[in-house]
């Protein structure tokens, strides 16, 4: 029964879930993506999934969620259709986006999941627009948007702070600080990385977090979501944490041509998921067999996942013009 | 601006599509704003927004009040950032409202295009239609009184050459109420294109709700000897061109296209079928513009009609510029027309 910090044995052991699943997932397409089977550009959340899944542990199934180019956590910790997803990689009719998106553009409006922009900070407003809908239509929904540090040098970002501010939208804006934008450091475009500071020139209130503590970004993203569900307006969060691939693809061989190699050891050690999973061992909220079980049935999904993708058809050459028009 | 409005006035004395006494009848603006008022009384997801669309004047009239009439949750005023006020627009439409954006003029559109194009135009293709965007953009062409390069841009060959937008871009009263009705009910992204010399034309207005099909062109003015395909403002002048012909006796068919993306090729070669002969009137620059697409399009498909080369009257390759003098020499008009149908006929 007892928990950590307050939160629910149930709760923890989702958040160790849908870690371990996001890093499944992430790890089989890494593994696959050589066959050229996935002819789509992925860019994997290996190292972030501590943010996807501590936010999205604190969202209903109704409330909006937008996403960007690195959005395969996003998408998994809000409840979107894994085989979907896998489909959607393939490249086929049975993807989430009809083979149409690819890996950057995953949609699963069921959950609430109303796409994810490439156009790095495309989805910010569109968040923002969601958050009007709820005010305008009176609905109890948040929305929220998840974006990089990249996102932070755009125009819109700014545009899209001062409207929610100014109609005191019920949005969540999450920065996924990971200090890289391709291969150009932070350090290289910014004259200081305190992004978090910039929301206080609109009145929103804003916090720094460790976005390596699934812990921590559960609590913080919960103060945040409870103080935006209220009708205060928006809230913004700048999780620090960190890409462990390259911008694209799989492994990542220029990493020490771009990053200091103590730089990412360090980060590596820092890994949200095996540091969690001890933590949940050590406090008994764990055991070894049931992390076994849950480890199996995650492999067990990904595997059926991964077969529906592949064994799925492909959309027919006949049909290119359809969804052009809604 | 004041200025373009007495301007308006001199130069647009009354034009009037319909010289019938006993129909009602209403300016553009009013159309305009009719079609607003009955769409946001007729759907609650209809709202309306758009820097200054609650000012005293109304958006040239065109929203004059409607914030009084529906509150200013529906019908609100916003901060300038086109791009992010657009993408707000988008998602507001994906997740089930029906968002009119009004803005003052289409140069400032240049500053939403990443919305517009990357973003509006393809959200339901890209999402192998999961969510479709039910999103109206308005904005008027302004022209005359120096506005100059950056006030009186047109555009719509940008946008013509963007798939998943429709293109709308009416002519009279009547079919700005029906197209932008049309508009607010269709589920795509509509790229609406006014121009502000129209707004004083009055004409026919029904009061009833009503709507007018994308893709479907109007022959405002039926002739034999030449086609003349014109587009928003340039059809007024185009008629005006063609009765001053008929005088001389020249017989010109006039071809109201409405809207550019659907654009309704069977009725440009059902024309050009008939007169063998077609200019093309356009409110932009010519260079890979709309005329461009439609003179494409005819040699493409209509080669064999054609009795003599197809004639184009647009902008010239130069920003608007400012002075009068050259604002006389920059636009074409009705004289422009007179002579290239002259000259067409006479191949």
């Amino acid at each position: 029964m007892n928990g950590l910090k307050g939160i629910s044995k149930k709760k923890l052991l989702d958040m160790y879930r849908m870690l371990t699943k996001i890093r499944g997932v992430q790890l089989m397409i890494e593994k696959l993506y050589h066959l050229d089977e996935m002819k789509t550009p992925v860019h994997l959340c290996l190292g972030q999934e501590a943010v996807s899944v501590g936010v999205c542990a604190n969202l209903k199934r109704e409330d909006f969620l937008f996403s960007n180019h690195r959005g395969h956590g996003h998408y998994l910790a809000k409840g979107g259709n894994l085989n979907f997803m896998i489909a959607e990689l393939y490249c086929k009719e049975t993807g989430c986006s009809k083979g149409r998106g690819g890996s950057m553009h995953l949609i699963d409006t069921s959950v609430g999941l109303m796409g994810s922009s490439s156009i790095v900070s495309g989805g910010i407003p569109l968040a923002v627009g969601a958050a009007l809908t709820t005010l305008l239509k009176r609905e109890n929904r948040i929305s929220v948007v998840f974006f990089g540090d990249g996102a932070s040098e755009e125009g819109v970002l700014y545009e899209s702070m001062n409207f929610a501010a100014l109609k005191k939208l019920p949005v969540i804006f999450i920065c996924e600080n990971n200090f890289y934008s391709v291969c150009s450091h932070i350090s290289a475009r910014e004259p200081d990385s305190k992004i978090y500071m910039r929301p206080k020139a609109f009145n929103i209130p804003s916090k720094r977090i460790n976005g390596v503590d699934v812990l921590e970004v559960y609590l913080k993203a919960r103060e945040a979501i409870n103080y935006t569900r209220s009708g205060k307006g928006p809230f913004f969060i700048e999780a620090r944490t960190y890409r462990w691939r390259g911008h694209a693809g799989q492994g990542d061989e220029q990493k020490s041509k771009y990053r200091k190699m103590d730089e990412w050891r360090r980060w590596i050690k820092l890994d949200p998921i095996s540091k969690y999973e001890k933590r949940l061992l050590k406090s008994n909220i764990l055991s070894e067999k049931l992390k076994q079980n849950i480890n199996r049935q995650i492999e067990y999904d990904i595997d059926k996942a991964f077969e529906f993708g592949q064994k799925s058809p492909l959309p027919k050459k006949r049909d290119i013009m359809n969804y052009l028009y809604g | 601006m004041p200025w373009t409005k007495l301007l308006i006035e001199k130069r647009e004395p009354g034009f009037d599509d319909c010289q019938h006494k006993n129909l009602r009848k209403l300016k553009f603006s009013e159309a305009i704003r009719e079609a607003l008022d009955s769409a946001l009384k007729y759907d609650k997801r209809v709202f309306v927004m758009g820097q200054g669309v609650d000012d005293p004047s109304g958006m040239f009239g065109s929203t004059l009040d409607l914030h009084k009439k529906y509150g200013r949750r529906r019908v609100f005023d916003t901060p300038l950032s086109e791009n992010g006020v657009t993408g707000i627009a988008v998602g507001a439409a994906i997740t089930g409202m029906r968002p009119v954006y009004i803005h003052n003029r289409p140069d400032f559109l240049l500053l939403a295009m990443d919305q517009i194009i990357n973003h509006a135009a393809k959200w339901n293709f890209m999402f192998g239609g999961h969510a479709n965007v039910p999103l109206v953009i308005r904005t008027v062409i302004g022209r005359g009184w120096g506005s100059a390069a950056q006030h009186s841009q047109a555009l719509h060959g940008l946008f013509m050459h963007i798939p998943g937008l429709r293109l709308v871009m009416p002519s009279t009263a009547y079919d700005a109420k029906g197209l932008l009705i049309a508009s607010i009910a269709d589920n795509n992204p509509v790229v609406f294109i006014e121009h502000r010399w129209l707004y004083k034309h009055s004409g026919h207005v029904p009061k009833k709700i009503y709507s007018i099909p994308f893709g479907k062109g109007l022959v405002r003015r039926r002739g034999k000897d030449i086609t003349v395909v014109a587009i928003s403002y340039m059809v007024i002048e185009a008629l005006r061109a063609a009765e001053e012909l008929g005088r001389e006796g020249y017989d010109v068919e006039v071809v109201d296209l409405r809207t550019l993306k659907p654009l309704d090729e069977e009725i440009i070669l059902k024309s050009v079928k008939k007169t063998g002969k077609l200019l093309i009137a356009d409110t932009d620059w010519i260079t890979a513009g709309a005329t461009a697409e439609i003179a494409a399009l005819t040699a493409e498909k209509g080669f064999k009609y054609l009795k003599a080369p197809i004639k184009r009257i647009g902008w010239p390759d130069i920003p608007v510029p400012s002075s009068y003098v050259l604002e006389e020499e920059f636009y074409p008009g009705v004289e422009d027309i007179i002579k290239a149908v002259k000259e067409v006929v006479k191949e």
